[in-house]
């Protein structure tokens, strides 16, 4: 046994932080969505739990935890409990495998990618077989579409993968982001421009692995109810959507590592922008927290006011600590991990705001007949450019 | 010591998936059951130091082969021929088949008891064999995988072509 110091304990630690934070974060992200679906249909959006509807995500979770627990009369009993614990299990495990940066990683083992793939396709058998158990039509349809898609897609987004495997040379999720400070490109720009094909693949393929709308035809809710979850309520509901959106974050990052230079800044090798850097958090901490002490005296009640004031504060307070060179040298990449989430997180939910629903045939000649024959031409050009240039 | 330790829990989880997808009456749950084999095959893999099979092995056969099973399961409706009468007249035929096979492994085993021990852990960090595995497939073994891959296409075109009345 070696001795336990905080080195040995630090994969727990961020294993540990990353559980508790996940579903907050979760309840955060569809506060998100939900804000900005309104603002794009010009509505508010929820604006009564707290300051600018901000505390929406406690309240939702007080509200999920204390429901009752619905199992209908007809499901088979076990398998409805097991398939939210599967997917929700693999969900957070999976987060044990992604560099949030050089230092802020649980494990970084030399099969990451695949591994990442592993889980999450563990996770899909979650979804398929709570549609089963629940011994109901909605959901039976809804897994039964959801499995056609992901064998589909799986294919799909194994191609794209493909591509920065052989730009990279190694599977481990480290080793891809050294790779490209090395090469002083993002493999989105590399072997020019099949990168940029791989990672368009990639993006629709993880759409459709996540049930997202345009792709969201396992929950269809205007023909299937609820898809796969109709029979699920109250806690088990709560593991599903929980479940769905650490997906989300799950493939963004695996995309962000894989395409966009995971922990490193824009331009990592140009010393002239440096600066960026500190620039970066320093200026959108301070964004936030301006703007939200800005809006402290427009807050009708008290409890508002102190709230948001708070929250002000606390940005204004991160701003400071990233303006401490030790604090900004350690998380500098986890700040620009995160960023990049959120921008690729934000286009997600744009999608689904901006595209209508494919038909189901749309759904599958999409994959097979355009995107499967294009991912196999371009692991081909993507293997020829790079012998070509040596 | 902690070898044997995962070692045994593997086979435990191997075996007893093993048993119960054999004796379910619902085919989903046999299915779920062999997928928790395959898991157990997987981690064993991964006991030996093979992790590039172990993720193959889910990836492949939980994430596919397994689902496009549950796939075909919820398409037809099992639970009516689970209900019809079952029979097999040769089941004492089979009994004996199985001993005459059970009692040939035991011996095997028996004779070659001595080979049986844990190898050492490798020391230090075993190279990723990824690469190693590539190199047999494409280099050493060029023409075996080639001529595999052909078959399985041969097959896949076969049922395609006898599934489909017009082409």
């Amino acid at each position: 046994m070696p001795p336990i110091t905080l080195a040995t304990l630090k994969p727990y630690i961020i294993m540990v932080l990353i559980v508790g934070i996940g579903p907050l974060g979760v309840g955060y992200l569809v506060l998100l969505e939900r804000k900005l679906m309104a603002d794009m249909q010009a509505r508010l959006g929820p604006m009564r739990v707290g300051p600018q509807g901000l505390l929406q995500p406690i309240a939702d979770a007080v509200k999920l935890l204390l429901k009752e627990d619905v199992i209908p009369g007809m499901v088979d009993k076990w398998v409805f409990w097991l398939a939210p614990c599967v997917t929700v299990t693999t969900a957070l495990a999976a987060f044990s495998l992604v560099p949030f940066s050089s230092e802020f990683v649980v494990t970084d083992v030399n099969i990451g990618v695949l591994a990442i793939l592993a889980l999450s396709s563990v996770g899909v058998l979650g979804i398929i077989l709570g549609g089963w158990a629940a011994n109901s039509h909605y959901p039976l349809l809804g897994s039964l579409r959801c499995t056609a898609q992901m064998v589909s897609y799986e294919v799909v987004m194994g191609f794209a993968v493909v591509a920065v495997l052989l730009m990279a040379g190694s599977l481990s999720m480290v080793e891809i982001v050294k790779a490209q400070a090395e090469s002083h490109r993002w493999f989105l720009f590399g072997a020019f421009p099949f990168g940029l094909i791989a990672f368009f693949m990639y993006y629709v393929a993880a759409m459709a692995e996540t049930n997202r709308s345009p792709f969201d035809l396992p929950e269809a809710e205007s023909e299937l109810v609820a898809g796969f979850m109709t029979e699920y309520s109250g806690f088990r509901w709560a593991l599903y959507f929980l479940a769905e959106y650490c997906n989300i974050i799950i493939v963004c990052s695996i995309a962000v590592t894989l395409f966009l230079g995971g922990w490193l800044r824009p331009f990592p090798s140009v010393k002239l922008l440096g600066w960026l850097d500190y620039a970066a958090p320093v200026g959108s901490s301070l964004l936030v927290g301006g703007l939200s002490l800005y809006l402290v005296k427009r807050q009708p009640r008290a409890f508002d006011q102190i709230v948001l004031a708070a929250i002000g504060l606390a940005f204004v307070a991160v701003a400071g600590l990233f303006a401490w060179p030790a604090f900004n040298e350690l998380f500098r990449g986890v700040f620009w991990f995160i960023a990049k989430i959120m921008v690729l997180v934000y286009s997600f939910m744009w999608v689904r705001f901006t595209f209508p629903r494919y038909r189901y045939d749309q759904l599958m000649r999409l994959g097979w007949r355009l995107m499967i024959p294009l991912g196999i031409v371009n692991v081909i050009a993507i293997g020829i450019v790079l012998v070509l240039r040596g | 010591m902690l070898d044997q330790f995962f070692f045994y829990i593997f086979a435990a989880v191997i075996l007893l998936g093993g048993l119960l997808t054999i004796t379910r009456r619902s085919a989903v749950h046999s299915a779920i059951f062999l997928i928790a084999t395959l898991l157990g095959i997987a981690g064993l893999y991964l006991h030996l130091q093979a992790e590039f099979l172990a993720g193959v092995q889910v990836i492949l056969y939980v994430g596919g082969i397994m689902v496009l099973f549950l796939f075909v399961i919820m398409l037809v409706n099992l639970d009516q021929a689970a209900r019809q009468r079952q029979f097999n007249r040769q089941w004492w035929l089979a009994l004996l088949a199985a001993a005459a096979v059970c009692g040939e492994a035991l011996y095997g085993l028996y004779r070659g008891r001595g080979a049986f021990s844990f190898p050492g852990a490798m020391p230090g960090n075993v190279p990723p064999n990824t690469q190693a595995v590539g190199n047999a497939l494409y280099q050493n073994y060029m023409l075996p995988f080639e001529v595999a891959s052909i078959m399985l296409l041969v097959a896949m075109v076969g049922a395609v072509v006898m599934a489909k009345k017009r082409l």
